[in-house]
């Protein structure tokens, strides 16, 4: 007998559809206002802090729908948006210093749909607010400064190998080497070629050598600058506040920067932007200020001005810069007095060593240095930026120091913090700019959503209508499969960790909806077209499926790859578009094809039908 | 029920020279359109800045363009946005540091004398990061194009994968041109709406191009104008119906999707018309004019008598 189901068959598209309609459950359960708390650098979370804030909350009179601890973090869960922002201000007073605290919208998922894994689909920044910025590292500025390390490494290595040289330059992309006889140049060239490996080295005429970074040098140039950034970032990111950000890598010079829910764009833009280094130089004091303002420079030595405007005399040469610091942070010393605590990495940890052995008795001082934009263009069309320095801190060198080491004598806890928060920012070495910025207000973002789903309810009905208008029983069978569907990219979309749902993957289910149908419209056009032709109800459901087949297959493929092309060259919306599309082609030709045929065959097979209602 | 109860073969071919005609005087004018007015491109394109506000009553655009103009924001677009009291902001790309801030300044400028504002999005784009965006778009177009013409060409044969690749490019064509016309705004929500039209347009295509293909085997008599008049009657009502479903759900999402997808679901609904019927016309006349015959469409093996399954060439 024709159409009839098999076991396997059954089982299968029951196993999928159920399974697909379970991991799309979490999404009907909205979400909570929630405070995430999460730690700092040195900071831990206990259950005793559960219970502190359990206790700071009721001695502020804000009742909690729930507080959780799990994944090293504390999720205060409160009833609505006017109680989350007194608790987060509550909360950032109490344990601001030492955690991360954050507004969060927590999914509100029964326990044993989490336990399965089970959480709502990803909403994107157009449906959930937030900030968006598309970042771009400088890397004329960062081939400048490993140039100018890779000149004074030359600088170093040839007099410690008594090589004499003329002149060490940097210049575009190049450091040049003169000598004085054929000798020395020979000797260099053989000495500096074994000590760098990531260096080719010209011999331009007799007396003059050029040095250029390999391809593979550069290369790791520019993805430490990119990596280094991010890895800042994403500490200036948690110093904001917020609930699961993203900071990403694109391409080769830029990174994506995300932040759900913030709304006070030009404070993050001030902490993100703010591109620094920091540079440790002793204080010049074999000549006198005065003289160096009188305008008698001593060579080696520059005047920069402190954070108050006085300016001090400083040694040109840098003992150290701000990328090697790993960690700084604010505390008391055990006099009760402010300090800042430094971390360096263990080769700065060594350059320290070295430098201040024989300083120990003179002061220090720090440098901070920005990269501020002149708002004027290079010729490629990139911004220029501008060095400004200062100097944030003097202080007196007290032992020869080494990877740790605190600057004392500071005038009031605020400063340490200040000053702890440039030393940390001062790591980045190359300055970023913002290429991209797309913010959504909270308001629009509810309104987008409400306006998609408006959008997919009336597409559902109208589509729902008109199958059930057209083929009758047939059609019913549709509507379900259509529906079933529906589900499945719900559950799927849930499912793929990297799925995010954007207004563009709306529309993009709104189309599946409409298309969708097509291979059900296929199957029965042909069905009817079987019936004409005078075969039976029961070879008709049997042919019309099998050669609607092969071109409901093709059809499909073909739009599949567009749909992969666009997730492959597009970027944002065009993406959340390509997403939905794609996963609404692979349900919607399970749907239109198994689980129609599952019911159809539950329905009709297998037994004598007279006549078909299509 | 039944849409169109077609007793007879309608003979669309008919018409073939006539579509020509028209596709082909609707192309030069997408063209021309397109030399002359060019798209309006939006701002991912141009780069720039984009505010999007929200007032509690009527927006009063003049007091806003005063206020903007007072803020040195002379060149600033004002319009309405979806309702009255949506106002959007667009100002041209500029250089300096300032283009970053350009959003909080308008903010400020808009609330400096005490007006509840709502800051509903801003967006800001740098302009080396447009022009990358079009060179992508385009490029992403083409790849596509040139991929869908490989599968189709190993799949069936190279003359309906040169005729289905031809209705794709006539439908982009028209659509953009439609935009160029209209001067509605091309910004990369339209851009994924023109892929998806290259995306539905092909499934149309296939459709009939297998039952062309299918047609060619089971028929053993026949000319191909006259197999290809049949496979498009046959899949007539499908093609009708599919069409319709889509454009019902487009108009949902035109009418009640919001402003924002305003542009993709206009070139959507145009894009399915126009791909509706260039998957009638244009794909199978190309195939026709290049000489589509039964012999290129049989399949390797030689067939059973009776047999009208699809065999995998």
């Amino acid at each position: 007998m024709l159409n009839k189901n098999s076991i396997w068959k059954v089982l299968s598209a029951i196993i999928i559809v159920f399974g697909c309609a379970l991991y799309a459950l979490p999404n009907i359960y909205g979400e909570d206002h929630a405070i995430q708390i999460s730690p700092g650098r040195d900071a831990v979370i206990t259950d005793v802090m559960v219970e502190q804030v359990a206790q700071t909350l009721e001695q502020n009179n804000i009742t909690p729908k729930r507080i959780e601890f799990e994944d090293d973090r504390i999720l205060v869960r409160v009833s609505d948006s006017d109680t989350q922002l007194i608790a987060r201000e509550t909360l950032e007073k109490a344990y601001g210093e030492d955690y991360f605290v954050a507004m969060n919208l927590a999914p509100d998922t029964p326990e044993w749909l989490e336990a399965l894994g089970g959480t709502p689909m990803k909403l994107g920044l157009d449906l959930r607010g937030g900030v968006h910025f598309l970042m771009e590292v400088d890397m004329s500025e960062v081939m400048v400064k490993s140039l100018d390390d890779a000149k004074n490494s030359f600088r170093t290595a040839l007099r410690e190998e008594g090589i004499r040289y003329r002149g060490v330059t940097q210049k575009d992309n190049y450091v040049e080497l003169t000598f004085r006889d054929e000798d020395a140049a020979d000797k260099a060239l053989f000495f500096l070629r074994n000590q760098n490996r990531e260096l080719s080295f010209d011999r331009i005429d007799d007396l003059v050598l050029r040095a250029v970074f390999t391809e593979a040098k550069l290369q790791e140039i520019r993805t430490n600058a990119v990596n280094q950034n991010i890895t800042i970032i994403r500490n200036r990111v948690n110093q904001l506040g917020v609930a699961e950000p993203l900071v990403q890598k694109q391409g080769a010079d830029r990174i994506v920067v995300q932040l759900p829910g913030i709304q006070d764009t030009a404070q993050a833009k001030e902490i993100l932007n703010a591109t620094a280094t920091l540079e440790f130089r002793m204080l010049d004091l074999r000549n006198d200020v005065r003289d160096a303002l009188n305008g008698r420079v001593p060579p080696g030595s520059q005047v920069i001005e402190d954070q108050q405007g006085v300016p001090q005399l400083l040694e040109k040469r840098v003992m150290l810069t701000g990328s090697h610091i790993i960690d700084a942070n604010s505390g008391v010393d055990e006099y009760g007095l402010p300090k800042v605590n430094i971390t360096l990495d263990s080769e700065g940890g060594n350059k320290m060593s070295r430098a201040t052995r024989d300083n120990i008795g003179n002061p220090m001082a720090t440098v901070f240095i920005e990269y501020l934009s002149t708002g004027e263009r290079n010729a490629e069309g990139k911004l220029i930026f501008e060095k400004h320095e200062q100097v944030i801190s003097v202080a007196t060198i007290r032992a020869q120091l080494g990877s740790r080491f605190e600057i004392t004598g500071l005038d009031s806890p605020k400063e340490a913090r200040d000053l702890a928060l440039l030393l940390r920012a001062g790591a980045l070495i190359a300055p970023i700019q913002i290429v991209e910025e797309r913010t959504v207000g909270p308001s629009l973002g509810q309104e987008n959503i409400e306006l998609g789903m408006q959008a997919i309810t009336y597409g559902l009905g109208l589509v729902l209508l008109f199958m059930l208008v057209y083929y009758k029983a047939f059609g019913i069978v549709a509507n379900i499969a259509l529906v079933t569907n529906l589900v499945m990219i719900v559950g799927i979309m849930s499912l793929i960790p990297g799925a995010t749902l954007t207004l563009p993957g709306m529309a993009g289910i709104v189309l599946t909806v409409g298309m969708a149908v097509d291979a059900n419209v296929l199957i029965y056009e042909r069905i009817r077209e079987e019936l004409r032709d005078g075969r039976s109800p029961q070879q008709a459901i049997h042919h019309g499926y099998d050669s609607a087949f092969s071109t409901i297959l093709d059809a499909n493929i073909t739009t599949f790859i567009a749909g992969l092309i666009l997730f492959a060259v597009g970027t944002g919306p065009i993406k959340g578009f390509s997403i939905t599309l794609m996963i609404g082609i692979a349900t919607s030709m399970f749907t239109a094809i198994l689980v129609t045929r599952v019911i159809v065959n539950a329905v009709w097979g297998g037994k004598r039908v007279e006549k078909l209602a299509i | 029920m039944q849409l169109l109860k077609l007793s007879s073969t309608v003979n669309f071919m008919r018409l073939r020279v006539a579509a020509i005609v028209l596709s082909s005087v609707l192309i030069l004018g997408s063209f021309v359109s397109l030399g002359v007015n060019s798209l309006n491109w939006g701002l991912d394109f141009t780069g720039g800045t984009l505010i999007e506000v929200g007032y509690e009553d009527a927006a009063n655009l003049q007091n806003i363009r005063t206020q903007l103009n007072a803020a040195d924001f002379e060149d600033a677009i004002v319009q309405n946005f979806g309702s009255s009291q949506d106002v959007l902001i667009r100002i041209a790309p500029r250089d300096g540091v300032k283009a970053v801030t350009i959003g909080e300044q308008v903010l400020e400028a808009l609330r400096a004398d005490g007006t509840a504002v709502d800051m509903r999005r801003i967006e800001f784009v740098g302009p080396n990061v447009g022009e990358e965006l079009t060179e992508q778009g385009g490029l992403a177009m083409l790849v596509a194009l040139i991929c869908i013409l490989v599968y189709v060409a190993m799949r069936f044969e190279w003359r309906f994968a040169l005729g289905s690749v031809a209705a794709l490019a006539h439908d982009v064509i028209l659509t953009l041109g439609l935009f160029s016309v209209l001067q509605i705004e091309f910004d990369l929500t339209v851009l994924a709406a023109v892929l998806a039209v290259i995306g539905y347009s092909l499934n149309d295509t296939i459709v009939v191009s297998d039952r062309i293909r299918e047609n060619f085997r089971k028929i053993r008599k026949g000319e191909p104008v006259e197999i290809i008049n049949i496979s498009l009657t046959q899949t007539l009502n499908r093609t009708i119906i599919t069409s319709l479903t889509t454009v019902l759900v487009l108009l949902a999402l035109f009418f009640k999707g919001g402003a924002l997808i305003h542009g993709f679901a206009t070139a959507l609904l145009f894009g399915v018309v126009v791909g509706t019927y260039s998957s009638v016309y244009i794909a199978s006349s190309v195939a026709l004019a290049l000489g589509i015959s039964k012999e290129d469409l049989m399949p390797p093996q030689v067939e059973k008598e009776g047999a009208d399954l699809d065999p995998m060439p």
